[in-house]
């Protein structure tokens, strides 16, 4: 068990230089390491890359197959400089979350690096994928690479056939509406690139066997009654994911832009899970490099230097700057998870009277499984409302800001005292609620029958507007992909229109 | 928990994955920079849009536009590093849109996207100047400086061993041997036939001998025959192609007389600059000459032209005459095309203005490719000047003359633009 005597190992090669066989070497005590604490993870792939290779994984968003658009160059152009300037180094590891998980190294960090990345990212971030409920349950981290190269593939497919312009015209639509395109509720289909093939070629060759010309001619029963009876409304339930229900529902896109919706969609399905987990992904990838990586030191596998480089850049990486300090971008979710994970399992191993107080289920606990519970049920919003504790609060001086329009002022809501920290600590969690941070836009109408025009509900949340350039922006993109007359209504919090948008085709 | 990780070097594989997606965000961008500039040039434009009625279409440039929250509403933030603050303190919101705890908020609702892209000096001319046209674009080309460039021009039987074509060797090789044993081939097969049909039906023991003796002496002659002969040897053959250089010579001048002061000479400088940029894309090469005058003209350097202060009084009529003495002189019509640009406040005394407008008429502007002159008042309503009444009588004769006025800095590029425009033909 770990925590117990150190037992005397060997001593592991040191040096600045990596090799192949020195990154084996690591992996192996890292695996070994990890063993001890039951870390339950993917079979690791760890891939060597150049710095530039790194700049393109970055600007795909992390993934290594990705179909093209400007986007992704505008990212790339956006890191590079920044890269070139100094301004911003490159992040040690990008990983994947697949099956086996894929970590890539870059070939410029020293050996300490590469072994830091390797226990943060295939260890500490692989076993968050496999463990978290939020991946498990959607995420398909088996076919993930499958249906990257099948959808790269098909994009491309269509530019030969349809022209780049045209192409991108659908891909920038989509993309404005990325962020609507998720399930949240119902649990997606597993991807399998080989299925969604056939399931295409299938589609085709249906509509080719059902083609006659003669149904054109066939008047359309019933369409004169419908005009009189009650008017149904369609959808019966609003619908939140937006692009689902273009996908499904718009009149006039052509097949393959319905497929192209549908990869938009796909692949902003499979980052749902990342967004929610950015806390908790970080903090627990955080705290195993540093837990595995002390207890190696402490097997005396790792000499004093290596821990000493190490030491810098983890602090670096768990830096959290106080709001009026210079380069404060907001709260560091390496920093806060990190501070998360350690609390918990200082509550577990040497509980204070408050700890006792706050969290009489974990406090004393077996601070393995605590862990390991927190990881696999909760996202950053429950997992910061369970378990931020108040000794945290007064740690990072978290103090709340209320910005109220009806006031000239800001007010200073709450602080880190004894009224303050549940307040603080609910405020926290809502920050990362993604139903208060992202306006909450669904598609309520489809005039089927008149029109055809599509009508949105934009439920106003607290008064919060839209920045209005932008979402006029969307709805043409919307118009678009939808190819009759859309209109986005803000209903505020009394159910009253409060007032609307439009945009014809 | 046995065997090794599967560890991948994949620095081979090479970068430049996003290639493809760099280029077309840089395609995509340079447009919305040319309608920019487009914008920034020509004002009515802008206007145009906001008078002609809304635009329906998703704009193509590079905003990735997003629903989200904007400023304004109810919300609370939550932020590190409290010090002094109790509940209930108030503090000013700040100032600009976006509220926050003293501090820069972005922990959400991200600010504008302050995307900076550098464009090389090259990329940003083109935009700069892509619907501006010389006119009279003629290339005169110098017969007497000239670049030589390598071209390939064939094979040759001599040259220097590095320069050995190996295929075209071979292959003249290959005929010269097939030509010199076609007919020794023919022999020999004459000769063996007739070998095997003495042998066949038997013949004397000497005539078989004397066959035998044939056969091997044509065979021995086939061998001969070089494999590879200095007949064959072929040379890369390279000469040196004369490659012509347009050149184009641009006459700065300038009125420095105690009127031009340091506002005038910079915008004037500013039209200098546009000019020398402009020429600099449509000529391999361009020289400048620097004229500047008081009362009487000298050629200086450029640091003297735009920054020595001299007074005096004001005759052009020397600038002139003193450029049409320096284009004679070293530039020769058939050689250089000449441009010129007059930058002058135009105060210009008695018979002077007349006798300027004579010269520039008669001597100078045939001679030139193009000749501006910019004229910088005092203000936006000052009185026309005698020297722009002299010069306004030449418009109408010569197309190769423009004139315009200038008051302030940003009036510069709208009036380059004017003058340059492309003829929509």
């Amino acid at each position: 068990m770990a925590g117990t005597v150190p037992v005397r190992e060997k001593r592991l090669p040191q040096g600045p230089d990596w090799t192949f066989e020195l990154i084996d070497e690591y992996e192996l005590e890292i695996r070994k390491t990890a063993a001890e604490f039951g870390l339950d993870t993917y079979p690791n792939q760890i891939e060597v890359i150049t710095s530039e290779q790194m700049l393109d994984a970055y600007a795909s968003v992390g993934l290594p197959i990705g179909y093209p658009h400007w986007s992704f160059g505008k990212e790339f152009i956006r890191n590079e400089q920044a890269y070139r300037k100094g301004a911003q180094g490159l992040a040690y590891e990008i990983v994947i979350n697949s099956n086996p998980c894929i970590a890539y190294l870059m070939e410029e960090n020293s050996m300490m690096m590469q072994a830091l990345v390797v226990a943060h990212a295939s260890y500490g971030h692989n076993s968050f994928f496999k463990g978290n409920y939020l991946f498990r349950q959607w995420t398909a981290a088996d076919a993930i690479l499958d249906y990257l190269v099948f959808a790269r593939r098909y994009v491309m497919e269509c530019e030969e056939r349809y022209g780049i312009g045209a192409v991108e015209e659908i891909l920038d639509s989509c993309h404005a509406l990325m962020n609507y395109g998720v399930d949240r509720y119902r649990r997606p289909q597993p991807l399998s690139a080989r299925e969604e093939e056939a399931r295409m070629s299938e589609r085709n060759d249906y509509i080719q066997r059902q083609f006659n010309d003669l149904w054109r001619t066939v008047p359309a029963a019933g369409t004169s009654k419908v005009g009189h009876g009650k008017r149904s409304v369609f959808p019966a339930e609003p619908e939140e994911n937006i692009l689902y229900f273009i996908e499904k529902h718009s009149p006039r896109l052509a097949p393959w832009q319905r497929e192209i919706v549908r990869i938009v969609r796909k692949v902003s399905q499979y980052f749902y899970p990342q967004g929610l987990t950015k806390v908790m992904n970080e903090g627990w990838a955080t705290f195993w490099h540093y837990t595995l990586l002390n207890r190696m030191y402490d097997k005396g596998q790792l000499e004093d230097g290596f821990m000493i480089e190490f030491l810098q850049v983890h602090t670096n990486v768990v830096t959290q700057r106080g709001f009026d300090e210079r380069g404060y971008g907001g709260i560091n979710p390496y920093a806060l998870g990190f501070a998360m994970m350690r609390d918990i399992r200082r509550i577990c191993e040497a509980p204070t009277d408050e700890d006792r107080l706050w969290f009489p289920d974990i406090a004393g606990g077996d601070w393995l499984k605590v862990l390991d519970f927190a990881m696999r049920n909760f996202k950053d919003e429950s997992f910061i409302a369970q378990y931020l504790s108040p000794k945290l609060i007064r740690d990072f001086r978290l103090f709340t800001v209320a910005d109220h329009e009806s006031k000239s002022y800001l007010e200073i809501d709450s602080i880190h005292n004894e009224e303050g920290y549940r307040r603080v600590r609910r405020l926290l969690a809502q920050h990362y609620n993604r139903d208060v941070s992202m306006p909450d836009v669904q598609v309520v109408r489809y005039e089927r029958d008149t029109d055809r025009s599509l009508v949105l509900r934009h439920l106003i949340h607290r008064n919060r507007p839209l920045v209005s350039t932008e979402a006029t922006e969307v709805l043409k993109h919307l118009t678009r992909l939808w190819g009759f007359t859309v209109r986005l209504e803000a209903i505020d919090a009394d159910g009253r229109l409060d007032h609307y948008r439009e945009c014809t085709a | 928990m046995a065997g090794s990780v599967h560890l991948i070097d994949r620095r081979l594989n090479g970068g430049n994955k996003s290639a493809t997606n760099r280029q077309r965000f840089i395609r995509r961008y340079k447009e919305q920079l040319k309608r920019a500039v487009g914008d920034m040039v020509d004002k009515r434009s802008i206007t145009d849009i906001d008078s002609g009625g809304e635009v329906n279409l998703p704009s193509r440039d590079i905003s990735e536009p997003t629903f989200r929250h904007g400023p304004g509403g109810n919300r609370e933030t939550v932020h590190p590093g409290n010090r002094e603050f109790s509940p209930g303190d108030t503090i000013q919101r700040p100032r600009g849109g976006e509220g926050g705890g003293g501090g820069s908020e972005a922990g959400e609702g991200e600010g504008t996207d302050s995307f900076v892209f550098t464009l090389s000096r090259e990329e940003f001319l083109d935009i700069f100047f892509d619907d501006l046209e010389l006119p009279n674009l003629v290339r005169n080309y110098l017969g007497a400086v000239q670049q030589k460039k390598m071209v390939r021009a064939g094979y040759v039987v001599e040259g220097s061993p590095t320069n050995l074509s190996v295929p075209r060797t071979m292959k003249s090789s290959l005929g010269r041997r097939v030509a010199l044993s076609a007919p020794i081939r023919r022999e020999l097969e004459a000769a063996t036939a007739a070998l095997a049909q003495a042998r066949a039906q038997p013949a004397e023991a000497a005539e078989i001998e004397r066959l035998e003796a044939q056969v091997a002496e044509i065979e021995a002659r086939l061998k001969r025959v070089p494999f590879l002969d200095d007949l064959d040897l072929r040379y890369r053959h390279r000469v040196f192609v004369p490659q012509p250089v347009a050149r184009a010579v641009m006459f700065c001048l300038m009125d420095v007389s105690a009127s031009m002061d340091e506002r005038k000479k910079d915008v004037a400088k500013r039209f200098f600059t546009l000019l020398y940029l402009f020429l600099s894309r449509k000529y391999e090469k361009v020289e400048i000459v620097f004229v500047r005058h008081t009362d009487n003209a000298e050629e200086v350097d450029e640091n003297t032209f735009f920054h020595d202060p001299k007074s005096g009084g004001t005759v052009v009529l020397s600038a002139l005459e003193l450029m049409h003495e320096i284009q004679a002189e070293r530039f020769p019509v058939g050689q250089w095309n000449i441009y010129a640009a007059q930058a002058s406040d135009g105060d210009a005394f008695g018979s002077d203005a007349g006798k300027s407008a004579r010269f520039l008429g008669e001597k100078i502007i045939p001679a030139c490719r193009y000749f501006a002159y910019v004229e910088v008042p005092d203000g936006q309503d000052a009185r026309q000047s005698s020297l722009w009444v002299e010069y306004d009588t030449l418009t109408a004769a010569a197309p190769n003359f423009a004139m315009r006025r200038v008051c302030e800095r940003d009036e510069i590029y709208p009036v380059f633009h004017e003058l340059f425009k492309k003829e929509t033909a």
